[in-house]
């Protein structure tokens, strides 16, 4: 568990419609379940529009800010592969990473006018020591919709978190209709598996 | 009960809370939700209105009957509604009246990034600013208050990172509402001629010296007093950014921003060695502040542009960058675009490759700017691309003829094109006003207007039909046009800009992500391998579902590529079947 004082600071990156906000919100409950004191921050309003995404979750026994500063991010999830590379400056050395494997290609690379970043993977755990790679879309498609890979990716974070499965499970029970909790819960455990 | 809220919802909660069953507003970013979540309370009236002057008017309207208001807008949207608002403060409100402004510090998605306390100052107006979902929700209860107990408009204003940060919130008992309205007569205080209104202008600055006296004990000003070598002076987000990297130094942290409490603040100036003031853009307390003779530092270290965070306070104080040990990476932007599917699409194409200036407007379409599309030249504010078409075109002459188009949303119009469109009936313009219809006030998310025939709390209502009200402004050159249709879409502009006088084209299509939308979304359509020469038209289209893949060119082949349609993202609207020449898709 945190150490008095300790704030930690989570950034969930990626690309509009990929389910960012709503994976922040169950992180956010998560922490205030656990209780702990719980800030997130984002903006929204263009990204409907496939613009980039943030939200940045920080939580700890007293909390002030609800965003972090570069060079202060424990934990990067980056929804999209090349997402992850663009906020770097918010890593310090000992930073974690988990990248989900989709690419989702912006303007440029679409009409051909600047490739895809190649060799993303390898930077990443060249210059950091966790680097967890999600195949999510895949693990969603499996759990019954692509449109879980977020929960995937939370399955995968929890890992890192050291808080009880069961308040994520209670959380995400909370947080989808009846008929989608099970799917959602499924995704969730392929997250913790893979 | 304690509830994870963003400033918005706590907004509207605290206003709920306060008894307050009476709001209007205009759509806008970072305000948007905060009266959507208020229209859901049990036994609320809110409105959208066509624009914040009205907002705020209705607002005052309410006020004046007796009734608790509140109007909503974003930073812009105060400068539309300047006018009632600099003289509601000289007649007060009778009942309360409370104007919130959503600010956008770093222009996440505005035009400007403008200071709006400026406004309190300018419209003798006070001003809460809360710095949290908590406070989000008691200041907005402190704001109507203060303005029932002083007889004058409140501010509450916000930030995108206020309004759209999310914070733990106590929920409080809301107060019972009580039915306080009827019609009262006070003609002396509420009719503003030149004779009463010098009148109310004296009054004017006795209610600011009284409200300056009650900022000095007000509770949510406050000093805390730690490390007493270094100060700090601050309002609003700004105090979290600055207690997360300085939490030893001591505090004055204001949560009325005007009028400023000058004793408090040279008291807090005597307990402390050095002061700093830290304030995202004007150096609006800075200015104040040195004003009373208080030596402080401020915007020589502190940036004027952008929202702040925690590290841009630490390294302007510790005079060194202690940013990430990382450099990002230079890669792809990604801009908003316009999605799939939109009907805004295939207007703008058409639009571009017309050797012609386009004034632009602000709403999705606005994206159309950037490439490939390039289908609008100029954006200013609300309304703006109608007046200026017209004093393009006068200004032009003969040179202008055929060459001037104005681009202006639904909403966009209803709030503010229909005065300048008079005005081009009126003054006998000649360039072309094209609606961009998608029945929707689509940017802010859906949100409904006086076109699309319903209220916001879901009522149906009577439906502005915008052919009829352009015909009766004078406008004779009318017609409706489906921008699905590209040819259809590039005869009617080539025609209307070779008439004389004035016209106006009402592009019709509802926006492809509107539940309520009068089509189906077809099947995604596929690009035959085979039949594409790889010439790159379709890519022309800026659609986010068309990508190019690279190929090995064939024998005797120079083809580098093919264009491929992602079948999750197509909507199937098919304009890039249209665009194909070689019949590739389908």
């Amino acid at each position: 568990m945190l150490k008095n004082d300790e704030i930690k600071s989570v950034l969930l990156a990626g690309v509009g419609g990929q389910g960012i906000l709503k994976a922040s919100d169950i992180m956010c409950a998560v922490m205030m379940e656990a209780g702990f004191d719980v800030k997130k921050s984002e903006v929204h309003g263009m990204a409907q529009r496939g613009g980039c995404v943030t939200s940045h979750v920080r939580y700890g026994s007293k909390v002030y800010s609800p965003l972090e500063k570069a060079g202060s991010i424990q934990t990067l999830v980056s929804f999209e592969k090349m997402e992850s590379l663009r906020y770097l400056h918010y890593l310090g050395k000992d930073s974690s990473i988990i990248v989900n494997n989709e690419k989702i290609n912006p303007p440029a690379v679409n009409i051909g006018t600047m490739p895809y970043p190649s060799d993303i993977i390898k930077y990443l755990k060249k210059k950091f020591k966790l680097v967890m790679e999600v195949d999510a879309s895949d693990l969603a498609k499996k759990a019954g919709s692509v449109k879980t890979s977020n929960i995937v990716l939370l399955g995968a974070l929890s890992k890192l978190m050291n808080i009880d499965r069961r308040i994520w499970v209670k959380i995400i029970e909370k947080s989808f209709p009846e008929k989608l909790v099970k799917m959602n819960i499924d995704a969730f455990q392929m997250g913790i598996d893979a | 009960m304690k509830v994870l809220m963003s400033g918005n919802e706590a907004i509207a909660r605290g206003v709920y809370e306060a008894g307050v069953r009476f709001a209007a507003a205009y759509p806008g970013t970072p305000s948007t939700e905060i009266l959507e979540e208020f229209s859901k309370y049990e036994g609320v009236y809110a409105e959208w209105s066509p624009n914040e002057k009205v907002a705020v008017e209705v607002a005052i309207g309410a006020a004046l009957a007796g009734e608790k208001a509140l109007a909503v807008m974003k930073h812009v949207g105060v400068n539309v509604a300047a006018d009632p608002i600099f003289t509601v403060s000289y007649t007060g409100t009778n009942s309360a009246l409370v104007i919130v402004s959503a600010d956008d510090p770093s222009l996440h998605s505005s035009q400007n990034e403008q200071d709006n306390r400026n406004y309190a100052k300018f419209a003798k107006i006070p001003m809460l600013e809360p710095a949290d979902a908590q406070e989000a929700k008691e200041f907005a209860k402190l704001a109507f208050a203060l303005s029932k107990k002083f007889d004058t408009p409140v501010f509450l204003r916000s930030t995108t990172r206020v309004s759209h940060s999310k914070s733990i919130v106590k929920l409080g008992k809301p107060v019972a509402y009580q039915d306080k309205t009827a019609i009262t007569f006070n003609p002396e205080k509420y009719v503003m001629v030149p004779a009463l209104a010098r009148l109310r202008r004296v009054e004017v600055e006795k209610r600011l010296e009284k409200i300056k006296q009650y900022a000095e004990t007000f509770r949510e000003n406050k000093m805390e007093i730690n490390d007493r070598r270094v100060g700090i002076i601050t309002a609003g987000m700004p105090y979290n950014y600055a207690k997360e990297v300085f939490p030893d130094f001591s505090y004055l942290k204001l949560g009325m921003v005007y009028p400023l409490p000058e004793k408090l603040i040279k008291t807090f100036a005597k307990k402390v060695k050095k002061i700093y003031v830290v304030e995202e853009l004007d150096p609006y307390l800075e200015e104040q502040i040195k004003a009373m003779g208080i030596d402080v530092i401020g915007k020589e270290i502190f940036p004027y542009t952008n929202e702040f965070d925690p590290g841009i306070i630490e390294s302007a104080i510790k005079k060194h960058l202690k940013g990430g040990k990382f450099p990002a990476q230079k890669i792809p932007s990604r801009p908003p675009n316009l999605c799939p599917g939109c009907p805004h699409r295939g207007l703008f194409y058409v639009l571009g490759k017309q050797k012609v200036f386009i004034t632009g407007d602000i709403g999705c379409y606005t994206l159309s700017y950037m490439k490939p599309l390039q289908g609008l030249h100029s954006c200013i504010c609300m309304g703006a691309s109608v007046g200026m078409a017209h004093g393009m075109s006068k200004a032009l002459k003969e040179k202008g003829k055929g060459k001037v188009v104005g681009v202006i949303g639904d909403s966009t119009f209803v709030h503010s094109g229909i005065t300048p469109l008079l005005n081009m009936a009126y003054n006998k313009s000649d360039a072309l006003i094209i609606i961009c219809d998608n029945s929707t006030t689509a940017m802010t998310g859906m949100q409904e207007h006086p076109a699309t025939g319903f209220t916001l709390q879901g009522e149906r209502t009577k439906q502005l039909d915008l052919k009829v009200l352009v015909s009766s402004l004078g406008i004779d050159n009318i017609r409706v046009i489906d921008p699905y249709n590209l040819g259809e879409t590039k005869e009617a502009i080539k025609e209307e800009l070779a008439k004389d006088g004035p016209s106006v084209i009402i592009s019709q299509r509802g926006c492809v992500l509107f539940k309520r939308k009068d089509y189906a979304t077809e099947n995604p359509l596929k690009i035959d391998a085979e039949k594409c020469t790889g010439c790159k038209v379709c890519l022309g289209l800026g659609c986010p579902a068309i990508s190019w893949q690279k190929i090995k060119p064939k024998e005797g082949s120079k083809q580098q590529g093919i264009s491929v349609i992602d079948e999750g993202l197509c909507t199937g609207c098919g304009l890039c079947a249209q665009v194909c020449k070689f019949g590739a898709i389908s």
